[in-house]
């Protein structure tokens, strides 16, 4: 990608939707280039951390922590991969793959009970106390047929929240 | 970002200007069916995904800072000779005799401000009449070197003490609009350079109250200077800009309730600019003041209406934040813009905890209470 230009060319764009696995059309990835130059004030080719927290709608987000880490350092193609399991034109497994990458924050394939807990405790804060967690955890693991030891991996997930109609999508504003 | 400007967690003192977002916000937080928590629930964080998606591909706080070009139509054989036309006219004829009205004005306001300013020492009133008028006249020169047209709609302002005026901000160029109709006192922020010396030298002489941004325990001293200035009898009336930072003229953010809490009428004014001629959003992200001033020189004209609207009060029972948003309400009708739940500072610093903890709160009480359901 041109470095500072705001012009994408015809290849470019062709480079990124191939990246995405087709979720966005070309109009859209236009217009999550305006975007993701906006949000590029610095003009680093990446956003930084900074630059997404400015964005307060993000930075109220409980897990936006998490989905810095994740989105530390991407490059715009990257940045459109992140964002293609929120298309509408994504499916259902590309969606809970995604969620499975928020989870497993060591990138290992496996979701332990500490990575739960994590996640948790980011979305519950201080209201609801650490012991609590654990113990719902542990309680809803066994149901499902777990133990707390149990490590999830992807197909776990996919058993899970399979049979969902998981809302998770974005609309990408075009001109 | 530039390196001076630290996000810092703002203090709890900004979040009493706030009324609550969540009344903004679409209720797309986690409102799922009852029934008894399984682990799927647990697991499935896709609201609040979404959520956070949603604010990195469009949010509408940085909608408000946004300079939208306009649409280039000097783009076919026809029209860009007449664009280039308009270049040689713009650059060599408009910009040269404006730069010439301006140096005029200057020559002028000077060669009159400061003998009065001197000589008139101990005729304070007499001074103080004809220091207005040279203000609003160079005002009235600015205004003339970009060609303003300006609309000027509804009463007058009035001098009476217990007022205010508020309206709200696109640039700077805002106060030298209303000023040449009306000598208005003003509080800014203290700019550096060329402006901030005409700040602290022909502004003090309409009176003029300063503030700083970064600076905690300001808000007390301001406030109470602005009570003192509300009372004086002889002052200026005061104009005041709650949104506290420059907007694009397509939105307003919410208002700072200082102005709202002085126990005086508020009278609003709102602006509305033409883009057709130029767009008048001075982003200081982007350019100086200088760079500003130069491309309104070098436009075709600054169009714009002002209306005075009616004067508006504490209503009975109402707070300082909800008078805030009712004028904001009417000035943001009346300019066509459109209102966003956010405070102009979120520009420099990280908006509060608090926001962050109220969604937890709400979903750790959801999920202790699926969490009894049997």
């Amino acid at each position: 990608m041109g470095n500072t230009s705001s012009m994408l060319t015809q290849y470019d764009i062709e480079e990124v939707q191939e990246h995405c696995s087709h979720t966005f059309s070309q109009q859209e990835i236009v217009s999550l280039y305006q975007r993701f130059c906006q949000l590029d004030r610095s003009g680093g080719g990446f956003i930084s951390s900074e630059e997404f927290m400015s964005v307060p709608e993000f930075a109220v987000n409980p897990l936006s922590q998490r989905l810095l880490r994740m989105l530390d350092g991407l490059n715009f193609k990257e940045f459109v991969a992140f964002l293609s399991a929120f298309s509408p034109r994504a499916t259902l497994q590309q969606k809970i793959e995604f969620i499975f990458r928020v989870y497993d924050s060591d990138g290992n394939g496996r979701v332990a009970m500490n990575d739960m807990l994590e996640v948790l405790r980011d979305l519950t804060g201080q209201y609801i106390s650490e012991q609590q967690r654990e113990q719902v955890l542990t309680q809803v693991l066994e149901e499902a047929g777990y133990t707390k030891d149990s490590s999830l991996v992807l197909s776990d997930f996919m058993k899970i929240l399979g049979n969902s109609d998981l809302k998770m999508e974005v609309e990408v504003p075009v001109d | 970002m530039s390196g001076s400007e630290k996000l810092t967690s703002s203090s709890s003192e900004l979040d009493l200007d706030r009324p609550n977002i969540e009344d903004y916000f679409p209720s797309s937080s986690i409102q799922e069916p009852r029934g008894k928590l399984r682990l799927r629930d647990l697991l499935d964080i896709s609201p609040t995904l979404t959520e956070a998606a949603g604010a990195i591909v469009d949010d509408s706080f940085t909608r408000c800072f946004k300079s939208n070009p306009p649409e280039p139509w000097n783009w076919n054989v026809y029209l860009f000779p007449l664009w280039c036309c308009g270049v040689v006219v713009r650059y060599l004829i408009l910009f040269p005799s404006r730069v010439i009205v301006l140096t005029l004005g200057w020559i002028v306001f000077l060669s009159s401000f400061i003998p009065v300013h001197v000589l008139l020492k101990g005729h304070d009133k007499l001074r103080k009449k004809l220091e207005r008028y040279l203000v609003e006249l160079m005002c009235s020169f600015f205004v003339a070197s970009w060609t303003g047209v300006v609309k000027y709609h509804g009463p007058r302002p009035s001098r009476r003490p217990k007022q205010v005026f508020v309206a709200n901000h696109t640039s700077m160029i805002d106060f030298i609009i209303l000023e040449q109709m009306t000598a208005f006192a003003v509080i800014m922020q203290k700019h550096p350079g060329w402006v901030g010396l005409l700040q602290s030298t022909i502004l003090e002489s309409v009176g003029c109250i300063w503030f700083h941004r970064s600076e905690a325990k300001d808000r007390e001293i301001v406030a109470r200077k602005l009570r003192e200035h509300v009372r004086g009898i002889d002052n200026n009336p005061l104009l005041i800009f709650p949104e506290g930072t420059c907007v694009n003229n397509h939105y307003t953010v919410m208002f700072k309730k200082g102005a709202f809490e002085l126990g005086c009428t508020v009278c609003p004014i709102a602006i509305k600019y033409n883009k057709i001629f130029v767009d008048a959003f001075w982003n200081s992200r982007k350019q100086s003041f200088t760079t500003h001033l130069l491309q309104l020189m070098t436009s075709w004209a600054v169009v714009c209406d002002v209306w005075y609207l009616e004067p508006q009060t504490l209503k009975v029972g109402e707070t300082p934040i909800e008078f805030a948003e009712r004028v904001r309400d009417i000035i943001s009708v009346r300019a066509g813009l459109k209102k966003v739940p956010w405070d102009g500072y979120l520009k420099y610093s990280r908006p509060s905890p608090k926001h962050r903890e109220q969604k937890q709160q709400s979903f750790a009480e959801s999920m202790l209470q699926r969490l009894q359901e049997r």
